[in-house]
């Protein structure tokens, strides 16, 4: 980044390169640093997501109307295509939780490109960090119900069939995999990706902006370039945005479908 | 700002994007191979897309991880 600051430099006017300080938001109200733009995009996207599917099983009867269709696709998208190929029949009760997390989460993935909010809340490490260890919580809890504490524990770190020497390295692995990477990789997967995204937009739009404004002359007309990748990358992020949140529900569901086993 | 060392960038991105081949190497090869399987059986794409996108998750894991101490450290 500090690269791009020589170059300006040397032609007088800084290029201001995007960085993790553009993830601060000053609080509205002053003082209390809790209502900030990505507290405020949270609940927005919260009441969005409660009334949405509120208006579609309003009128909820055996022809759906377009609204009730919607909410049954999302809803029958979760059950059929991710709870279906991973945990099988007994996922159903699990189908709630894991369209409220896939919705929420795309909800607030795509706030990054949505007009006027453009700051996608996942970036901020404390919402994927709590949503994953909610699944955490979910996973070991349906694990220890399922084979009983020392069971669960054996049938992770103990999968039968191995040479006995096998289980000295193998048992400490998968217990530090499962116990302890597995919410880290899911918070960081998806805090990450939503931080990269929107950091690379702002180094288009930023740097279209600077020519454009700051230059003048030919490189104002050469800001087309960087205009038009962030067009494109907006696109770009958005697929990435709803395929981030179709990659934590499926890890979750994995996770709990591990779980759920009887032999790992 | 100690002589111009400072201006010559942050070498954490560098190391960075050295570690981020290992992972795009690992993407592409999870990606040919799920191509290959579709076309050889065009029926098995639902199955394949699943696993294709975990093995994908997987693998950018390792990517995500290095941008996130490529800012940490």
């Amino acid at each position: 980044m500090h690269l791009v600051n020589v170059a300006q430099a040397a032609q007088g006017t800084q290029f201001e390169a995007p960085g993790p300080g553009d993830f601060e938001f000053a609080p509205f109200l002053g003082g209390s640093a809790f209502l900030t733009k990505p507290t405020l995009i949270i609940v927005l996207g919260s009441l969005a997501i409660a009334v949405l599917f509120w208006l579609a099983a309003r009128r909820a009867s055996l022809v759906p109307d377009k609204g009730q269709f919607i909410g049954e696709s999302v809803y029958g998208f979760v059950r059929d295509t991710i709870v279906g190929d991973t945990i099988g029949r007994e996922g159903r009760a699990f189908v709630p939780y894991l369209t409220t997390l896939f919705c929420f989460i795309a909800v607030l993935n795509l706030s990054g490109i949505i007009p006027v909010l453009q700051f996608p809340a996942t970036s901020k490490i404390g919402v994927p960090l709590f949503l994953a260890l909610v699944s955490w919580v979910i996973f070991n809890y349906v694990g220890i119900r399922r084979h009983g504490f020392l069971g669960y524990f054996k049938a992770m770190m103990f999968p039968p069939g191995l040479p006995k020497l096998i289980y000295v390295l193998l048992a400490p692995l998968e217990f530090f995999s499962t116990v302890i990477i597995r919410p880290i990789t899911l918070t960081l997967r998806l805090t990450l990706n939503m931080f990269a995204g929107h950091l690379v937009l702002l180094v288009c739009i930023l740097g279209g902006e600077f020519l454009l404004v700051e230059k003048g002359g030919v490189l104002a007309a050469l800001s087309i370039v960087p205009f038009g990748f962030s067009i494109v990358l907006t696109f770009f992020e958005a697929f990435v945005q709803v395929l981030q949140a179709y990659v934590f529900v499926l890890l979750s569901a994995l996770y709990i479908a591990g779980a759920l086993a009887d032999e790992h | 700002m100690t002589g111009n060392i400072e201006n010559l960038g942050n070498l954490n991105m560098i190391g960075y994007g050295l570690a981020a081949i290992g992972p795009g190497i690992g993407i592409g090869l999870i990606f040919a191979a799920y191509i290959n399987g579709v076309a050889r059986q065009p029926e098995a794409r639902g199955v394949l897309q699943g696993i294709a996108i975990l093995g994908f998750a997987l693998a950018e894991a390792l990517a995500i991880i290095g941008i996130g101490l490529a800012f940490v450290l």
